[in-house]
């Protein structure tokens, strides 16, 4: 017997409701453990994409499964706890007056209580380096920091898969890195979806673009990046001076 | 004594003053039973007891004493009574039936004795919610209107306001930086539109903010209950201590409209 892969999706299309339509039949297979980065210009779809893993955007064409489940309204508590999506914008995803309410705030909606819900919040504020923080109010700490606990928000749920939306924007060096770090030392599958190309290399072996709607390139993410015409096309642009020939691969 | 300060600077616990009392420790939903009662009591006494309003504020003036909240934090946070009560003080001077002079100035003694009705209760219940707020955390008090079964969707918003007030405030901060970069100088009524539109756009993204976190709800389970986060258990003598505030009033009260002249 093999293990269902951690993200199965197959032939999704959407359309939103004002007639604009944003996938045009997407086919995506993240195997349990890898790491994979979402590439792709502003408008490609990729945030329509990442509504749809846990379900809170559908009624499009295609299906979704998370580990052999799939994204249907009946599997969606299930669903939701097996995705863990962390929003771009902290503020929008920490909404609890305390952390520790925040980070408390899945579990306790699974049903978890009482010191079970504490250990899995301490613990999981522990992997992010934010357990000092607990009884802080989110908006007394860095953006850095908020990024850290907005991870660790869906880390509690012990995600199958963890789904980043631009994990490094608004970050200052440092704090891109200890992100880096932490993403580094947990083992779990991830979707990243980025516009740092740098980012996408240190941390994922692999990487898609996405294009108008569908998937247009899914290789090694080195291999990707050295393809100029592939770039060019996607309107992917490595920084001034960034050389993926000069960096050891991820692994 | 230690000089009053307030801890941190963000929006939420502005009016918290941090102190270790008595009245600090009560658990915030007998403190908010007990501030809602007493202004009840003092909404219900008839207006033309002069001295019964004077018994209520030396009990305020008690429950500040012992909380060690001065004069000097609760007089200018009463400011914000005065757009409430700024049309009760035109009252004397409209109305009809007997009048007073009063130096010099002619008033209607209905409207006179209406104003005072107003203005009394009105200060009176603004002082019990600021010796409230300046004795209860915010977040505390949420939990507390949550222990007394208030509809859980009103502690909701409530909660969020006070999540995203620093959020918004920063936000307009921002606006009001760009308009000022640009060379923007608010100067009398010309410049109301821009304010107008700031404030528009300002809606809007609160607006389309409310939205993503929502989503950010959803993707964590949230099904339409924020899950309660707290055990602790009210003690029965702590409702005895601050339900003296409301019991004394009430004898007042009672006293004050059986000996109605």
């Amino acid at each position: 017997m093999t293990t269902p892969p951690s993200l199965l999706i197959d032939s999704l299309a959407f359309a939103y409701p004002d007639g604009h339509q944003a996938l045009f039949g997407v086919h995506l297979r993240v195997n349990r453990g890898e790491r994979v980065a979402l590439l792709g210009p502003n408008g490609a779809g990729k945030t329509t994409l990442v509504l749809h893993l846990n379900g809170l955007l559908s009624g499009g064409v295609g299906t979704v499964s998370v580990a052999g489940l799939a994204v249907e309204p009946e599997n969606y508590p299930e669903i939701r706890r097996r995705v863990g999506v962390v929003f771009q914008d902290p503020d929008d995803q920490l909404f609890m007056p305390t952390v520790r309410d925040d980070v408390a705030f899945g579990p306790a909606n699974a049903g978890v209580t009482g010191a079970e819900l504490d250990a899995a919040v301490s613990s999981a504020l522990d992997a992010v380096g934010m357990l000092d923080f607990a009884d802080r109010p989110p908006h007394h700490l860095s953006f850095g920091q908020r990024r850290r606990v907005a991870l660790a928000t869906v880390l509690v749920m012990r995600p199958e898969i963890l789904v980043m939306d631009e994990p490094s924007s608004n970050l200052d060096p440092a704090s891109r890195r200890e992100l880096a770090d932490i993403v580094r030392s947990l083992d779990i599958t991830l979707l990243m979806v980025t516009h740092d190309l740098p980012y996408a290399l240190e941390l994922c072996p692999r990487s898609v673009i996405l294009s108008d709607g569908v998937i247009v390139a899914d290789g090694p993410t080195r291999e990707i990046l050295l393809d100029e015409q592939l770039m060019t096309r996607n309107r992917l642009e490595l920084p001034f001076g960034f050389d993926p020939r000069n960096i050891s691969s991820p692994t | 004594m230690p000089s009053p300060h307030t801890h941190g600077h963000d929006v939420g616990e502005r009016l918290l003053v941090h102190r270790h009392t008595a009245i600090h420790r009560l658990p915030a939903e007998v403190k908010t039973v007990a501030m809602v009662s007493f202004i009840l009591i003092v909404v219900f006494t008839p207006p033309e007891q002069f001295w019964a309003f004077g018994v209520y504020a030396l009990m305020l003036a008690a429950v500040a004493r012992a909380a060690l909240i001065p004069a000097k934090i609760i007089l200018p946070r009463m400011l914000v009574e005065v757009p409430f009560v700024l049309f009760a003080v035109l009252m004397p001077f409209f109305g009809t039936g007997d009048t007073v002079e009063v130096f010099g100035i002619t008033m209607y003694t209905a409207g006179l004795l209406a104003a005072w009705n107003i203005l009394i209760k009105g200060t009176l219940g603004v002082v019990a919610s600021i010796l409230l707020a300046a004795t209860t955390p915010a977040r505390d008090l949420l939990l507390g209107l949550e222990r007394l079964r208030v509809p859980t969707l009103l502690v909701q918003i409530a909660a969020f306001m006070l999540r995203y007030m620093h959020v918004v405030t920063d936000e307009m901060g921002r606006m009001k930086l760009a308009r000022d970069a640009r060379g923007f100088t608010a100067t009398g009524i010309r410049s109301w539109p821009v304010i107008a539109q700031s404030a528009g756009a300002l809606f809007i993204r609160s607006y389309e903010r409310g939205e993503r976190v929502h989503l950010a709800m959803l993707s964590r389970g949230y099904t339409g209950r924020l899950p309660r986060l707290d055990n602790a258990v009210t003690l029965r003598s702590d409702w005895v201590k601050s339900m003296m505030l409301p019991a004394g009033a009430l004898i007042v009260a009672v006293t004050a409209t059986v000996v109605q002249p």
